[in-house]
């Protein structure tokens, strides 16, 4: 894998506009987990959470290449993956703030988030069940409308059974499967490393599935390799897999402070924010800053309109729980 | 009416269901080009083509995930698992995604699935080719678990299984694959029991194989003047309590026959379900039920383990006395 470098140069960005506007859906993803941290800090966000914050451009860059017909499958950590594709930003909210106006009425929350509508099959709170979810879409798609379905997951589901399985269910059938292993380098607490034999990239690589390791800091080598893999899956040659290098800027969920983390180690990947990346190029490209300054602050206060408008709706009423019948 | 065995009424039923909704998928180990290790399948892979009927890799993880995501992105898949012991395999995908997902949606999507397993003793298969795995799913809100016990119900309740909207589990009981049965073209609905043989003086619940066992134990205790009612279930979740506990209130004994362990099955859920119903009604409640242990290999030793039908009419004997 070769790193992006971080002396940005001109002409590297293949189309400005389109790079401004995942700037914003970045901006919108880091706000959205700060707030939701804030939120949950106060008591207003239930159980638990596991914030997006530092892989920003992984679910942005993938998603900038998909189709209406394509559906993706995130995981427990799914806000950002969500919000990448579009699913409104207030009623992602509400369902944190466990609202009767939350995407899903109240009932998912956090872990359990899904909006076909958006293409969004689901979030899923079992490590690898992103993976099954998106083979069997997968098979469905490749026998009705073309599209590519699309799972992420992290370095631990590597480790996984539905992994090799699918993996291998997936290429002898030839499925248009995307697999995008985010690999933060931490399973819950532990380091990738300890608990992972050889190279994550070669397990997919010994199934003849065309495979990459990228830099998962850098939004435009996430378009470039998703889009190699992509036209991989649509044109009926079967799964591509990523390997995404990235980092969460926040512990593996809300009760965790990362303490199990080397010192420096945070500062160092703090230094590569695919935020601050995207914006430096932005700027080589001959973006003005004040624009960007703009955008920042406009999704600042929208962020604290979704906080007010959260906090006013109602929870859901105890007879619709009650109503449900399986 | 035509005669089919049990084997050939599942075979029409996939193969109606196939025909008459492209949406329908069947895909399992050996299910395809070999058509099916216990022959349910032969010929639909030649009819259909591999889009429709596919072979699969030895993968119930990946097999369980198929179903789920192709059955909400438009497919109404069926799933065989070859034998019900191989359930656990399954059972991440079918309990934590299959079976949540109708009520995570604010019940806008359904998940159309179907997993077929062949479940059941008495074939000498061993401990872990034999089990009945009724038990480890009756706790799980979101999915439907439909048993027959004769040809006709097979067909009928396979294709209503494939037509519901959410999943469903259907075990086939691998000693009646043989049974030999009219089949007609009567439709049939999940979460229905039937009375199979009427009586006044005990009710006997059960389902599948245990069926067979409780009718044969019906005839010979009408022999010494007991005329015992015997209701097949047909569908374990969710159960039809209002048509045994129409019979208790006629016989006030009821007996359930579970060809499982008696800890934790779903006869104890019979048991409490008809018992809060139905207590002024009750002589007599009790569970006829295989032991708590592994299912042994050796003929004399598994037929001592089934609760069959000298079992089941002395108990009854016993208890009436």
């Amino acid at each position: 894998m070769s790193r992006v470098s971080d002396e940005p140069a001109t002409g590297v960005l293949d189309d400005v506009e389109l790079y401004l506007g995942i700037y914003r859906r970045m901006l919108l993803i880091r706000g959205f987990e700060d707030l939701v941290q804030s939120l949950f800090l106060k008591g207003e966000v239930y159980g638990t959470t596991h914030l997006y914050s530092g892989q920003e451009a992984v679910a942005t860059g993938v998603a900038s290449l998909l189709e209406e017909r394509d559906r993706v499958a995130a995981t427990y950590r799914g806000h950002g993956h969500a919000l990448a594709l579009g699913v409104d930003p207030q009623k992602l909210l509400d369902e944190m703030l466990a609202r009767e106006t939350g995407i899903n009425g109240g009932r998912a929350g956090s872990m359990n988030v899904n909006s076909l509508a958006d293409r969004l099959i689901g979030s899923f709170g079992i490590v690898g069940g992103s993976i099954a979810a998106a083979t069997g879409a997968a098979l469905a798609l490749q026998r009705t409308t073309g599209g590519v379905a699309v799972a992420y997951f992290g370095d631990g589901a590597m480790n996984q059974g539905y992994f090799f399985e699918c993996l291998n269910f997936a290429q002898v059938l030839k499925l248009p499967l995307l697999l995008v292993c985010e690999n933060n380098q931490y399973g819950e607490y532990t380091p990738f490393r300890s608990v992972t034999a050889g190279e994550i990239r070669a397990r997919a690589e010994v199934m003849e599935v065309p495979a990459e390791t990228i830099d998962g800091m850098s939004v435009w080598a996430v378009r470039e390799a998703a889009a190699r893999a992509v036209a991989h899956a649509r044109g009926g040659n079967g799964p591509a897999f990523i390997e995404a290098l990235t980092y969460r800027f926040v512990g593996h969920s809300r009760s965790d402070p990362g303490a199990y983390r080397p010192e420096g180690e945070l500062e160092r990947w703090k230094q590569r924010d695919p935020i601050v990346l995207l914006r430096a190029q932005l700027e080589a490209e001959g973006v003005d800053g004040a624009r960007l300054d703009e955008l920042e602050q406009a999704v600042a206060r929208e962020l604290e309109e979704m906080r007010e408008r959260g906090l006013a709706a109602p929870f859901p009423s105890e007879l619709a729980a009650r109503e449900f019948k399986d | 009416m035509p005669t089919l065995d049990f084997r050939s009424a599942i075979r029409e039923a996939l193969d109606e269901e196939l025909a008459a909704d492209e949406r329908v998928i069947l895909f399992g180990e050996d299910i395809a080009v070999a058509g099916g290790v216990f022959a349910t399948t032969t010929g639909l892979y030649e009819k259909y083509g591999a889009e429709r009927v596919f072979d699969t890799p030895i993968s119930e993880l990946a097999l369980a995930g198929a179903a789920f995501g192709s059955a909400v992105t438009g497919l109404r898949p069926v799933l065989e698992v070859m034998f019900g012991d191989f359930l656990g395999l399954a059972m991440d995908s079918l309990v934590n995604q299959s079976t949540k997902y109708w009520f995570l949606t604010e019940e806008q999507v359904s998940v159309p699935l179907t997993i077929r397993s062949v479940v059941g003793a008495g074939g000498r298969f061993g401990a872990i080719h034999s089990q009945m795995p009724v038990s480890w799913f009756m706790g799980v809100p979101g999915l439907k678990i439909v048993g027959p016990s004769t040809p006709a119900d097979a067909k009928a309740l396979l294709k209503a299984s494939i037509r519901d909207d959410n999943p469903v589990l259907f075990f086939e009981h691998k000693r009646l694959y043989g049974n030999q049965g009219e089949v007609d073209a009567t439709p049939a609905r999940l979460g229905e029991a039937a009375v199979v043989r009427e009586g006044t003086d005990v009710t006997i619940a059960t389902a599948m194989k245990s069926v067979h066992d409780a009718l044969e134990a019906a005839e010979a205790l009408a022999a010494d003047r007991v005329l015992a009612e015997v209701i097949d279930l047909r569908t374990l979740r969710p159960l039809d309590l209002e048509t045994v506990v129409a019979s208790v209130r006629k016989t006030n004994r009821l007996a359930v026959v579970e060809e499982g362990p008696v800890t934790g099955g779903w006869a104890g859920e019979v048991l409490a379900s008809v018992t809060e119903d139905a207590l002024g009604y009750l002589d007599d409640a009790w569970r006829i039920a295989t032991p708590n242990t592994p299912i042994p290999y050796s003929p004399p030793l598994e037929d001592a383990f089934l609760p069959g039908p000298a079992r089941i009419a002395a108990e009854i004997r016993r208890r009436l006395r």
